[in-house]
C-alpha cells in the first residue's frame, strides 16, 4: 500500500519535473513551476526558508521520502534499477555505510558553494544534474517531435504548432550531462541507490536528519524469521537483517522491504525513541555564502556552433554572427548581477529550456561552467519576455515584470566604428536605433560639419538596458558593429 | 500564386509523383470529342482542347497565340550543392511540351530572369522544336552596366543561350524605371537604339519594341520616337485593376492601350494577373466572380479581360505550375470575349479590391537579391496574404485579435526565415529603383516590422 502510494507520487513528480524541462513555451510553469521550487538545493540557494523548513520537517517526521518522491534524479535511478534488476529475485545485499565518502562529498559541496565555485556545486546538485540531462537529451527529442507536428500543421494550414530551432548550446555541458548520466546509470543499474548514499550531498544532509525522524521502518524481532529477504530487496543496501538494524541515514523510505516480508515483521511506524529536534541543517542553508570570486573570472566563451541556415536562390548568403569577446558577461535581468547570479545558480538549465529567443545558454569557464549566460547572435532579450525570471527555482533570477524589465540595466551597448556598414558599405542604416526599445540610440551625422553625411549611432548608456536588440539586428557580420558589454551589478534606471 | 513557399513546391512535387496520371488524363482528353460530352454523364469538368487556341495576327503577319509564355518564373529545385536553387529543366521541358501541344507559340524571356538562367533553360526546351514553329522574345536588360560594349555583349549572348540565329521580338527592357534620364543613358547616348535598328534591318531582329513601367511623360516621349524608330510592338502592364486604378507612379492601362491603339501598334500584355494577386483575392471577391461564372477560375476573368482587347497580340503569363498553364489554355481555347456587362462587373470588382490595403508586389524578384539578405517579395506577399485572409488586426481590441496575432506571427516565421525578415532591413534603399511597381520597399518593410513588433509585444 505504502509502496504503491510512493510509486504513484514518484512517477507523477518525475513526469511533472521532466515536463518543465521539455516545455519550451514556458506555459506549464504556471501549473507545475512549484515542483522545481520544491527541490532542496535550489530552495537552499534561493534562501527559500519556507520550503527548506518544510522539507526538514517532512524528513523529521517521515525520513528521506524526499529522495523517493520529489528528487527527479532519485526517481530516475529507481527506474534504472528496476530495469537493471528485472528477473533477479534477490538483487541486493547489505553493505556498511561509506560515511567518510559521504561527508567528504558534502564538505566539497559546501566548500564549493562558499568558495564560489558554482560549477562544482552545480555538478553535485542532483536536481540540476537531472535538469541538464533532461535539457540536453530529452528536450531536443521533444522539440523535434514538435517540429514534426508543426510540419504537418503547416500543411494543414493550422497554427496549432510552430517549429522551433534545435541547437547545441554548449558541448562541454552536454558532455558533462552525458557523463553524469552514464555514471548514475551504471551505479543504479548495478546497485540501486549507491549514488544517493555516497555522492549526493542532499542525500547526506537528509540522511543525517532522518536518523532522528519520528516514523521509521522497523523490524519486529519477534516476528522476524531471519530470512534476509528484506535486505536482499533493499536498493539502498541499508538493512542489516542479521542484527535487525536499519541504517536510517541511507533508507529512502521506498517501502519495498515491507512488501517483501512474508511474515509482516517490517512496518513503517513511530519509532520508540522520540526524534530529537535539531537545527543541523541550518548550518548549510542559513549562512550566506561569501563568494571569493572576483569579477576577473572572465573567460573567453568557447562555445561550439551548430549551424544550419539553408540559402535559397536569389538570396544573398548571410554569414553567421560570431560571439564578441565581452569584458563582462551578461546575465539575465532579475539576476541582480554576475556575482549574485553565479552564487545562486545550480545550473539546472530550466531558464535555458524556456528562453524563446535563443539568448540563454550554458557558459564556459571553470568556475561557472554550465551556469547560463546571455549572448545575442541568435536573438535578443525581447521586451515582452520575462520567462527565465518566472521559472528560476534557485532565486538566481528573481521574478520581475515586463515593466520592471524596461528599467533594469544588465549591460550597455558599445559601437565599433570599423564594423559599421556606414563605414564598410557607405550606406545609410540606423537599424540599431530603429529597434532600440529604450530609445537609447540616436543617429547623428558622421561628419558634424555636414548634416547630410551618413548617420552613425550615438548610444546613451544611461538609457541603454543591454537587451541586445541592436547587436542582434546589426547588419555587420560576423561581428556586429554594436555589441553589449555586461554589467557586474545590474542597475535600475 | 507563383510564390516559392515550400507548400507550393511540394504541390508541384506531388504533381510530379502523379505525373503519369496527369499524362493519361490529358491523353484521354485529346480523344474527347464533343459527342462524348453530350452522352450521359460528364467524365471531367475540365476538358482542355488542343486545337482551339485563339490567335492574333500582327501587322507583319505573325500568327501569335493569345496566350504567351512568360519565362520569368520557371520552376526551380534546390541545387545539389546545397547553395540556392536551380531551374528544374525536366519540369520546364514538360511545361513547354504541353504548351506547344496546345497551341502556345510565343515565349518571352530576358537575360536577367531566374537569376540569369532563363534564356539558357528556355533555349534548351525550345531547341527541340523547329525554329519556325515558335516566336522568341527577349530583352536588352542592361540595368546595371549601360556601356555599349556590355549592351552588345548581352545582346549577342542571348542568341547563344537561346540557340537561335534570329529573335522574333526584341525589347528594350523596362523603360520608365529611373525616368527619361535612365532611358537616354541606356539606349540613346550609347547608340544602342541605332544599333538595334540596324540589326532589325539585317533580319536578326524581326520586331523591335519596348516594355514599359513608369510615369506617363517617359511613355509619351518614347512613344513619340515611333516616327523615327517605328516600334513594331509595345509591352505594357494591363489588367482590370490597372486599367483605371494603376498604383504608385504607374500609368492607367486604359491610357497606354489607347495610345498604342491610336498608332496601330500591337500591345503585348504583361502582369495580366498582377503576379497572382488577381487570382489570390479576398474570399468575398472569389464568391462574387464564381457566382457569375461558377465553372471558371478566378484567374480566367483577368485573362479574358486582357485578351478581350482587339489590339492585344498576346497575353504573357509566367506559369510555374501545370495547373496554371492548363487553366490559361482553357481560358483562351477559344477566348470568350467580355461583354459590356462583364467589363462593368470587373470595374466594380476592381473598386472592391482597392479597399484592401495590399502592397502592389507582383513577386517579379527584380529587387532581389537584397545585399543584406532580406527576402523582400516573401515578406510583402506574406503581408498581402494576411490582408486578404483577414489576419491583419487593426487594434488589440479587434474581435479575434488573439487568433489573428497567432496566425500572422506563426505564418510569418513559416514564410520567411528569421534572418531574412523585415527587422533586418537597414533601409539602404538599393532595392527601390529596381521595383517596376515603384513600391517604396524600405518604408513598407519598416511599416510591417513595426506592426509585427506591436503584435509581438502585444501593444497594438
Amino acid at each position: 500500500m505504502l509502496r504503491k502510494l510512493r510509486l504513484t507520487v514518484a512517477i507523477l513528480a518525475l513526469l511533472a519535473v521532466t515536463l518543465l524541462f521539455l516545455d519550451f513555451t514556458g506555459t506549464l510553469h504556471v501549473w507545475l513551476g512549484w515542483m522545481a521550487k520544491l527541490q532542496f538545493v535550489p530552495a537552499v540557494l534561493a534562501l527559500n526558508v519556507a520550503v527548506v523548513v518544510a522539507l526538514v520537517i517532512v524528513t523529521l517526521v517521515f525520513g528521506r521520502v524526499y529522495c523517493s518522491v520529489i528528487c527527479p534524479l532519485g526517481i530516475m535511478q529507481d527506474i534504472i534499477a528496476w530495469f537493471g534488476k528485472r528477473g533477479k529475485k534477490l538483487p541486493y545485499a547489505y553493505s556498511p555505510a561509506k560515511s567518510w565518502l559521504r561527508y567528504v562529498m558534502l564538505a566539497v559541496f559546501v566548500v564549493a558553494c562558499v568558495a564560489g565555485v558554482g560549477s562544482l556545486a552545480a555538478l553535485l546538485d542532483p536536481y540540476a544534474s537531472f535538469g541538464r540531462i533532461a535539457n540536453g537529451f530529452l528536450q531536443p527529442l521533444y522539440q523535434w517531435g514538435n517540429n514534426l507536428l508543426a510540419y504537418f500543421a503547416e500543411r494543414a494550414d493550422s497554427y496549432a504548432f510552430y517549429s522551433v530551432e534545435v541547437w547545441l548550446k554548449s558541448l562541454p555541458t552536454l558532455i558533462i550531462a552525458g557523463a553524469v548520466f552514464v555514471f548514475v546509470f551504471v551505479l543504479a543499474w548495478r546497485n540501486g541507490r549507491t549514488y544517493c548514499n555516497t555522492v549526493c550531498p542532499v542525500g547526506t544532509v537528509l540522511g543525517f536528519i532522518s536518523r532522528f525522524s519520528l516514523m521509521k521502518i522497523t523490524i519486529d524481532e519477534e516476528k522476524c524469521v531471519g530470512c534476509h529477504l528484506c535486505a536482499r530487496k533493499c536498493k539502498a543496501a541499508c538493512i542489516d537483517s542479521k542484527n535487525h538494524k536499519i541504517d536510517y541515514s541511507r533508507c529512502v523510505d521506498c517501502f519495498d522491504c515491507i512488501d517483501s516480508c512474508t511474515h509482516d515483521a517490517i512496518a513503517f511506524r513511530v519509532a520508540k525513541r522520540p526524534a530529537v529536534q535539531t537545527g543541523a541543517k541550518e548550518k548549510v542553508d542559513g549562512s550566506r555564502r561569501m563568494f571569493l570570486t572576483s569579477a576577473a573570472a572572465v573567460t573567453a566563451t568557447g562555445l561550439i556552433k551548430a549551424q544550419e541556415k539553408k540559402v535559397d536562390g536569389g538570396l544573398a548568403v548571410i554569414e553567421d554572427k560570431k560571439i564578441p569577446e565581452r569584458a563582462t558577461r551578461i546575465t539575465p535581468p532579475g539576476s541582480l548581477g554576475t556575482r549574485h547570479f553565479y552564487q545562486h545558480c545550480t545550473a539546472c538549465q530550466l531558464c535555458v529550456s524556456v528562453c524563446p529567443n535563443q539568448v540563454l545558454r550554458p557558459s564556459g569557464g571553470l568556475l561557472t561552467l554550465m551556469q547560463p549566460e546571455m549572448s545575442y547572435e541568435r536573438g535578443y532579450c525581447r521586451p515582452e519576455c520575462v520567462k527565465c525570471s518566472e521559472v528560476c527555482p534557485a532565486g538566481a533570477i528573481k521574478p520581475i515584470t515586463k515593466e520592471e524589465k524596461t528599467a533594469i540595466q544588465i549591460g550597455h551597448a558599445v559601437w565599433i566604428k570599423a564594423n559599421c556598414v556606414v563605414e564598410t558599405d557607405g550606406v545609410e542604416c540606423g537599424n540599431c536605433a530603429r529597434h532600440c526599445p529604450s530609445g537609447a540610440i540616436q543617429m547623428v551625422p558622421e561628419d558634424a560639419s555636414n548634416p547630410d553625411s551618413l548617420k552613425i549611432p550615438a548610444v546613451n548608456v544611461e538609457r541603454c538596458i543591454g537587451c541586445g536588440a541592436c547587436e542582434n539586428l546589426c547588419p555587420a557580420r560576423p561581428f556586429s558593429a554594436i555589441y553589449v558589454e555586461g554589467h557586474e551589478r545590474h542597475r535600475t534606471i | 500564386m507563383e510564390n516559392k513557399s515550400d507548400k507550393n513546391i511540394s504541390r508541384r512535387k506531388f504533381l510530379k509523383i502523379v505525373g503519369i496520371g496527369t499524362a493519361t488524363s490529358a491523353a484521354a482528353l485529346y480523344g474527347c470529342s464533343a459527342d462524348s460530352e453530350k452522352s450521359g454523364s460528364v467524365k471531367a469538368a475540365r476538358q482542355i482542347p488542343a486545337d482551339k487556341m485563339t490567335y492574333r495576327t500582327s501587322p507583319k503577319g505573325d500568327r501569335v497565340s493569345l496566350l504567351g509564355y512568360g519565362c520569368m518564373r520557371w520552376p526551380t529545385i534546390p541545387s545539389p550543392d546545397g547553395h540556392g536553387d536551380i531551374i528544374d529543366q525536366d519540369a520546364v521541358n514538360e511545361l513547354v511540351d504541353y504548351a506547344i501541344k496546345h497551341g502556345v507559340n510565343y515565349f518571352d524571356t530576358s537575360p536577367v530572369y531566374v537569376q540569369g538562367w532563363s534564356e539558357t533553360s528556355t533555349g534548351i526546351a525550345l531547341s527541340r522544336y523547329p525554329r519556325e514553329s515558335y516566336y522568341l522574345a527577349t530583352k536588352l536588360s542592361n540595368f546595371s552596366n549601360y556601356t555599349r560594349d556590355n549592351s552588345i555583349a548581352m545582346y549577342r549572348r542571348s542568341f547563344k543561350d537561346l540557340q537561335t540565329d534570329y529573335i522574333d521580338y526584341y525589347l528594350l527592357h523596362s523603360i520608365g524605371n529611373g525616368g527619361i534620364e535612365t532611358f537616354r543613358k541606356r539606349y540613346v547616348e550609347n547608340g544602342m537604339i541605332d544599333f538595334l535598328i540596324g540589326e532589325r534591318k539585317a533580319g536578326r531582329i524581326r520586331n523591335l519594341g519596348f516594355s514599359f513601367h513608369g510615369t506617363v511623360d517617359v511613355f509619351d516621349e518614347v512613344l513619340a520616337m515611333h516616327d523615327k524608330v517605328h516600334w513594331d510592338f509595345v509591352q505594357i502592364q494591363l489588367n482590370y485593376v490597372d486599367w483605371r486604378h494603376a498604383s504608385g507612379n504607374n500609368v492607367n492601362a486604359e491610357y497606354l492601350y489607347g495610345e498604342l491603339s491610336k498608332r496601330g501598334i500591337p500591345a503585348i500584355i504583361m502582369e495580366p494577373l498582377l503576379g497572382g494577386r488577381l487570382s489570390n483575392v479576398p474570399e468575398h471577391i472569389v464568391a462574387r466572380l464564381k457566382q457569375r461564372r461558377p465553372e471558371d477560375s478566378v484567374a480566367s476573368w483577368a485573362f479574358r479581360f486582357a485578351g478581350s482587347h482587339d489590339d492585344v497580340l498576346t497575353v504573357l503569363s509566367g506559369m510555374t505550375y501545370m495547373e496554371h498553364l492548363q487553366d490559361n489554355i482553357l481560358t483562351y481555347s477559344p477566348l470568350v470575349p467580355l461583354t459590356k456587362e462583364d467589363y462593368d462587373y470587373l470595374e466594380e470588382t476592381a473598386q472592391l479590391m482597392l479597399k484592401y490595403p495590399t502592397i502592389p508586389c507582383n513577386d517579379c524578384q527584380y529587387c532581389m537579391p537584397c545585399p543584406y539578405g532580406i527576402d523582400i517579395p516573401a515578406i510583402l506577399l506574406h503581408y498581402n496574404k494576411c490582408v486578404n485572409e483577414g489576419n491583419v488586426p487593426k487594434s488589440g481590441k479587434d474581435e479575434g485579435y488573439e487568433r489573428m496575432r497567432r496566425a500572422y506571427l506563426i505564418s510569418y516565421d513559416r514564410s520567411v526565415p528569421k534572418l531574412r525578415q523585415a527587422d533586418h532591413c537597414i533601409g539602404c534603399r538599393q532595392c527601390v529603383e529596381h521595383c517596376p511597381q515603384s513600391i517604396d520597399i524600405p518604408n513598407e518593410l519598416h511599416r510591417i516590422d513595426r506592426f509585427i513588433e506591436q503584435l509581438k509585444q502585444d501593444t497594438l
